[in-house]
């Protein structure tokens, strides 16, 4: 019961400080950290465009029925924003992923920014559901980075070990390449193997970066002002700890 | 928005506070309502295969016809989806034939994926030197030191020091706090996430 209600408060105070945050800073957008694979990311966008080239948005194999959903999410915002932004390019984006549903939410969220953009095209195709396993993903989207034109890949979502299959394959292409999972491993290969990882939960961070929206900077706010008050409670219980009281 | 935006937004946002609810108040009746809630999820996302499997079909026929790259390679998967799904349609999904096909195309697909993996990984650390930071000097070191000290060499065995203390304290001391610092980072990440898409800011669904 106090579990639940504690659970309940965590989520409520998150929910607060978003809007409460968003509110605040609705005229003066907060300025972030500087991290370069986003920058990268922006020229990449840009090159795209310019050259008449396709971007590839993998979103990897998270199920949505589970917690790996968060990530799937981020990628579907991501996903979202970056077909706006090549919203001017005949070559819309193609997104890959593992997942049944996901697959499904990845062909709503492209026809929704074709339909944004006044493009009026939509190909149920640029969608692409390339294997429902791990590395029969990786084999189905290997094919999408070597022979569809693509010059910017986006790696976000959840993915695992197989990560690194697509990151050499993009570098093979000489394509860029930003890779960014919630999964500890994929995080591992990916700094090991892409020239642009996002690390830790930077991944949940895209949005911001991408200008999706002032909520997507205001929970970007949240989450550094939650991290904080974690901060602080591990270090009181640590000392509660070393004075005996706990 | 239009109509019919609101009310995908209207049903996806009670829905997720239903079902978020049923998580943290200990109350028969949203507990019920969240389980079944979940249960329709299942099901949505089994039927969802068969259309990613359609969608799989209509992308590969698509290329084959249009005669791109690799259309060779589009066939083979046209022809044996096609093959397989008759198999299973006919002796049905636990059948030897079918188990078959699953142990002897599948998993030694995979099973090399993962080899070809190794040797990506390799090439990858490889490329890594040509970074000179101190973080990848770093990441290198560590990987260095943990594979000696968890590989016996040959002749020499376990490495006096490596192996008893400074593997052990990388990768029982460090690494996790490491790890559980991201985890911690993770989570919150995920409950903005998901709240945002309960405020129905973020709505991958029906569109915007």
């Amino acid at each position: 019961m106090w579990l639940g209600l504690g659970g309940f408060g965590i989520v409520f105070i998150a929910a607060c400080i978003i809007l409460a945050v968003a509110y605040v800073r609705r005229k003066s957008p907060p300025t972030f950290r500087e991290i370069s694979s986003f920058a990268r990311l922006r020229r990449g966008v840009g090159r795209a465009v310019e050259d008449g080239r396709r971007l590839h948005v993998a979103l990897g194999h998270g199920n949505l029925t589970t917690p790996q959903s968060g990530a799937d999410f981020a990628g579907l915002s991501m996903l979202s924003r970056l077909a706006e932004l090549t919203s001017a390019s005949d070559q819309p984006p193609i997104a890959t992923s593992g997942d049944a549903a996901l697959s499904l939410l990845s062909q709503d969220t492209l026809q929704a920014a074709g339909q944004i953009a006044s493009r009026g095209v939509y190909e149920a195709t640029n969608s692409r559901l390339t294997g429902l396993s791990p590395f029969s993903y990786a084999a189905g989207a290997l094919p999408v980075i070597r022979d569809e034109n693509v010059s910017t890949n986006v790696l976000i979502g959840h993915f695992g070990l197989e990560a690194a299959l697509l990151t050499d394959a993009a570098d093979r292409e000489n394509a860029f390449a930003l890779a960014a999972s919630d999964n500890l491993a994929a995080q591992a290969v990916m700094y090991a193997s892409s020239q642009d990882p996002l690390i830790g939960e930077e991944v949940f961070a895209a949005g911001a970066y991408v200008d999706a929206g002032p909520f997507h900077a205001a929970s970007l706010t949240a989450q550094d002002i939650l991290r904080w008050i974690i901060i602080g409670l591990m270090v009181f219980g640590a000392l509660l700890k070393l004075v005996g009281l706990l | 928005m239009r109509l019919k935006g609101i009310f995908s937004t209207s049903i996806a946002i009670a829905t997720g506070l239903i079902v978020l609810a049923g998580y943290f108040l200990a109350l028969p009746l949203l507990i019920n309502l969240r389980v079944v809630i979940l249960n329709w999820a299942v099901i949505l996302a089994a039927f969802a295969v068969w259309i990613g499997v359609v969608n799989l079909f209509a992308v590969h026929a698509q290329k084959f016809r249009q005669k791109k790259a690799g259309r060779f390679y589009s066939l083979v998967l046209v022809v044996s989806m096609l093959v397989t799904l008759i198999i299973g349609l006919v002796t049905g999904p636990q059948s030897k034939l079918m188990t078959g096909v699953f142990n002897m195309v599948q998993l030694p697909i995979e099973a090399s994926l993962m080899a070809v993996l190794a040797v990506s990984l390799t090439y990858a650390s490889a490329r890594l030197l040509r970074r000179v930071d101190m973080l990848s000097i770093l990441f290198l070191g560590t990987a260095m030191l943990v594979l000696l000290g968890t590989a016996p060499l040959p002749f020499i065995g376990e490495i006096p020091l490596l192996s008893d203390l400074i593997r052990p304290f990388i990768a029982q001391v460090l690494a996790a706090a490491g790890a559980r610092g991201i985890l911690i980072g993770v989570a919150l990440g995920i409950l903005t996430t998901g709240l945002r898409i309960l405020f129905g800011v973020d709505r991958p669904y029906g569109g915007k």
